[in-house]
């Protein structure tokens, strides 16, 4: 595994302008550590290419992988 | 074979229980319930009958006793800590360490060593000169030390790294430091708390809480179990890498993320190692047990995981760098390898004492430190859960804190680098 790095569960900002200090907090800290299957950001780090890969934190099986339509310029 | 072994092997009833009394059944009610049999949920239980008087307990594991971080850890004890907070806390579990065989009246193996943090570069200096002043300040036994000091005290180490990493220019030095026997930590305190009344229920899974809300927020009144449903008011977590499942059940969201840390031994050697020796620089830790075998472990596995496999990766880098430090190990061989759940957190500090949820209590966020707080985390939640307020010693380690963002930065916590 070590040609590619971890980059976190994928997850929405909320709008800082109008989000809540509560939901404001949630986002900065929380993390939804519960077991199952999730959309993470993966770096393959030889090309540098950033990608989504879906896999079970249990079983640890990569299931899907796909690149992030808004980081790629708007799915051009 | 003795006749008095045939007699358990004929019998459902066991006449002479060695260390635990097993129970049949779950009864429908507890004063207060702890899910998770490792060192902290009996620590908790066996100083709530002591302590506290409250010995309508039971304690429930999905596995068996100490069969979780209990087990898996590499049994390091030391309170060379940077925050305050940490070096109090860790400081008062290290004292109550140091009598637990006799209150016990079982042998823990507690043997005092001496810990060695190498530093190698001069910014890691500043940290161990950092951390000495704070332990110093708190009457904890740490110092600074220089290479030549090192070299005097482990004079086998190759303090050049074998020219592959950048040379050892001193350590913290931590008198106190010392390992365990760790199973033994979750059997003193389980007897303990059985032989006062407490009840200890294995293969017991935890499948759902039951809340109930009287207008004054949730509240604990029940927990669903595969043995049947039980009711009680308080019920405290001590899970270590299953808390978000846990967490989960009752409506709670936390900053903790699971990672496996992995360890492994070295076939069993004469005795030549006596002090503790961490380098974050290496990400390598090694001490000697009782045995004889070498118990080293590294840092964190970079991604999340809810499983304990080991990998190849782990034990050829862990012994790349070990090399590096010992260069005369090249022909032991590895006998054991394994891997536990750490429930990270982003301060590297646990998180301890009340939730949002009345009557739940959460002892976590333990990562790769929590076996040394064993004894002083059952003391401060026990006291939290009978009085229903936080100990004094948990209160830079509460769950809101992440909410006031007043984090508690404990970079002292992971002997290796995260």
């Amino acid at each position: 595994m070590s040609e590619f790095a971890y980059g976190g569960e994928l997850r929405e900002m909320p709008d800082p302008a109008s989000a809540t200090d509560a939901e404001w907090t949630d986002y900065v800290f929380n993390r939804n550590s519960v077991p199952g299957i999730k959309c993470e950001w993966w770096c393959h780090t030889s090309s540098g290419v950033w990608f989504v890969a879906e896999r079970d934190t249990v079983s640890d099986i990569v299931l899907r992988t796909f690149l992030h339509v808004k980081s790629v310029g708007g799915g051009a | 074979m003795p006749w008095r072994l045939v007699r358990f092997a004929l019998s459902s009833r066991h006449p002479e229980p060695r260390m635990f009394t097993r129970h049949e059944r779950l009864k429908n009610s507890y004063d207060v319930v702890i899910i998770g049999a490792g060192g902290h949920g009996l620590a908790a239980a066996y100083y709530l009958a002591r302590d506290h008087g409250i010995s309508n307990v039971a304690v429930l594991d999905q596995g068996y006793i100490g069969g979780g971080n209990t087990g898996r850890n590499t049994t390091i004890i030391r309170s060379n800590y940077l925050t305050p907070e940490g070096v109090k806390f860790y400081d008062e579990s290290v004292r109550l360490w140091q009598d637990l065989s006799q209150d016990f009246d079982l042998n823990l193996f507690y043997s005092t060593r001496g810990h060695f943090t190498l530093a190698h570069t001069d910014s890691a200096m500043r940290t161990m000169r950092w951390r000495a002043e704070v332990n110093k300040h708190f009457g904890v036994q740490s110092e600074a030390i220089d290479a030549k000091a090192v070299a005097e005290a482990v004079p086998m180490m190759d303090l050049n790294c074998g020219g592959h990493s950048p040379p050892v220019l001193g350590a913290l030095y931590h008198a106190p430091g010392a390992i365990a026997r760790h199973d033994t930590v979750a059997w003193g305190y389980g007897r303990g708390a059985d032989r006062r009344g407490v009840e200890i229920h294995q293969n017991t899974q935890v499948l759902g809480i039951e809340l109930e809300d009287r207008g004054s927020g949730p509240a604990v009144v029940g927990v669903r179990t595969n043995r049947g449903r039980i009711a009680t008011r308080k019920l405290l977590c001590a899970v270590a890498g299953s808390t978000p499942g846990v967490l989960a059940m009752v409506g709670l969201r936390s900053p903790i993320y699971v990672h496996p840390l992995q360890a492994m031994v070295s076939e069993p050697l004469k005795p030549w190692l006596d002090p503790i020796i961490v380098s974050g620089s290496l990400h390598v830790y090694i001490s000697q047990s009782a045995r004889g075998e070498l118990v080293m472990g590294a840092s964190l596995d970079p991604y999340e995981l809810h499983s304990t496999r080991s990998t190849l990766d782990f034990a050829e880098s862990l012994s790349a760098h070990m090399l590096e430090l010992f260069p005369f190990l090249s022909d032991v061989r590895i006998v054991r390898q394994w891997a536990g759940m750490a429930d990270m957190t982003p301060d590297f500090s646990p998180i301890m004492g009340k939730t949002p949820v009345s009557g739940f209590y959460l002892d976590s966020g333990w990562g790769t430190w929590g076996f040394k707080a064993t004894p002083v985390c059952g003391k401060t939640m026990s006291h939290t859960v009978a009085r229903d307020e936080n100990h004094v010693l948990i209160r830079g380690f509460a769950f809101d804190r992440f909410a006031r963002y007043a984090l508690t930065g404990e970079k002292g916590a992971a002997s290796v680098g995260h």
